[in-house]
């Protein structure tokens, strides 16, 4: 509730957009001792244990590249090359994969509504949270070994200098050049792994600005709505492309998320 | 015509691993994308320049570069008349950043999205900075008719000036109207606009 009230206090502030990174930065020590990611971590637990689907299961079996059940630093070692599923996913596109598999949802059920509002969070969003916080302090360390992970890399890449649209852009639009804003916002140049890794080692996270938790999979969705695009299919193999590709720049960085962003 | 065909010709054969990479990545777009509101499919394939700049890493040969821009040239279309608008307008426009995506409203109306990269009045202060700075741009740049037509131009596409700028071709992609440019223009130019005062 604390948060709340002060973040009421940031937004009511005159001169919110030259001071909003302090103001962000002493929202962020406030919240030290409690973060709201945590709330979204709890209900991801709860999700996690849940059974659901036809099968009455939950995710505990759930193989996230560790071993079935396994979560401490499977985030850090995402996206990876998966036998079973024969291709290379992200957490997103793997916990999909389990909720098919595992509990024998459709898929068409599982990504009706994998992005939430400020009023309801979505069920990948709180297991996200819940999942990535047991790789907090350690490094990350996506799979960049088997010939697909390579692959998936190289057509991120690929993607990421890519224009097109009516707008003519690439991702490399905004974040092609160091130290270049979009209004107030800071704009990190994601194919250079300095500016990479602090970015990698904090989503997904809870944004302050519109106090929501939001996942690296919502990210790539709409910075191409930002791009005049049509949109991409959640956990397709171009957006685990481009997560491969910023998360193997960005490689090394403890993790240090579900932290809070703007 | 001929010319630039041979050129881009040329740009393709000695750039061809570039050159297939475009159409593996167009293909990933067709395959993994959809479409949402008014952002349609049709949006994916790459035109002749977008495919130039993504292939030359934005830098094509001087000599394409020139052929491309004179080809973006023959796009902008003058309106009869003065080019100067009303910069109170054009100031609500460059502030506003509505237009084209998949939760914007179809047909408008639509904005400049201007602040988003560029410093334009002083009374704004969060402006972004992947554009150059625009402030005192009539002062510096003058504001007669030559002006006022490079700067219609530039924003209708800005492609004619530089080949692979950044900047979105606001109205060869029917973002901004006529009125709307002119607008903007006066923004720029207009003695009694913010940006010159």
């Amino acid at each position: 509730m604390r948060f709340l009230v002060f973040l009421l206090a940031v937004v009511a502030a005159p001169g919110f957009a030259q001071d909003a990174r302090k103001e962000i930065q002493r929202y962020q020590q406030m919240i030290a001792e409690g973060s709201p990611a945590e709330l979204f971590e709890l209900e991801g637990e709860t999700l996690w244990k849940k059974p659901q689907g036809p099968n009455n299961v939950s995710l505990e079996r759930c193989d996230l590249g560790q071993g079935p059940g396994v979560l401490k630093g499977a985030y850090a070692r995402l996206p990876r090359y998966f036998k079973d599923a024969d291709r290379v996913m992200d957490l997103e596109t793997r916990l999909l994969y389990c909720m098919t598999t595992l509990q024998g949802r459709s898929r068409e059920e599982a990504t009706r509504r994998v992005f939430g509002n400020d009023d309801r969070p979505s069920e990948m969003e709180s297991l996200s949270a819940y999942i990535a916080a047991q790789s907090r302090g350690i490094p990350m360390a996506p799979g960049n070994t088997h010939p697909k992970e390579k692959e998936a890399y190289e057509l991120g890449r690929k993607l990421f200098f890519h224009r097109a649209g009516p707008w003519d852009f690439s991702c490399a639009s905004c974040h092609g050049e160091e130290n270049k804003r979009i209004r107030m916002q800071e704009l990190p140049m994601l194919a250079q792994p300095k500016y990479a890794r602090p970015v990698v080692a904090t989503w997904p996270a809870y944004r302050v600005s519109n106090s929501q938790f939001k996942t690296i999979q919502w990210r790539m969705n709409d910075c191409y709505r930002q791009m005049r695009m049509p949109e991409p299919v959640f956990a397709s193999e171009a957006t685990v492309a481009l997560i491969q590709f910023l998360t193997v720049n960005g490689k090394g960085e403890p993790y240090r998320g579900p932290g809070t962003k703007r | 015509m001929k010319r630039f065909f041979v050129l881009l010709m040329l740009a393709i054969a000695g750039n061809a691993r570039s050159g297939s990479d475009s159409v593996e990545v167009e293909a990933v777009l067709k395959r993994d994308f959809r479409p949402r509101g008014q952002a349609t499919m049709d949006r994916v394939p790459q035109d002749g320049l977008q495919r130039l700049c993504t292939e030359s890493d934005n830098k094509p040969p001087p000599a394409l570069a020139r052929q491309l821009e004179a080809d973006q040239m023959k796009t902008i279309v003058y309106p009869q008349g003065s080019l100067l608008g009303d910069w109170k307008n054009g100031e609500r426009l460059a502030q506003g950043g509505r237009g084209l995506t998949w939760s914007d409203r179809a047909g408008g109306p639509n904005d400049g999205s201007c602040y988003n990269c560029h410093q334009i009045s002083p009374q704004e202060s969060s402006y972004g900075t992947i554009g150059p700075s625009l402030l005192g741009f009539g002062k510096k740049r003058g504001n007669g008719a030559e002006a006022q037509r490079y700067v219609y131009g530039k924003i209708y596409n800005s492609k004619a000036y530089n080949a692979c700028s950044q900047m979105p071709r606001l109205g060869h992609s029917g973002t901004l109207s006529a009125e709307q440019i002119k607008d903007l223009v006066a923004l720029l130019l207009d003695p009694a606009s913010p940006v010159n005062r």
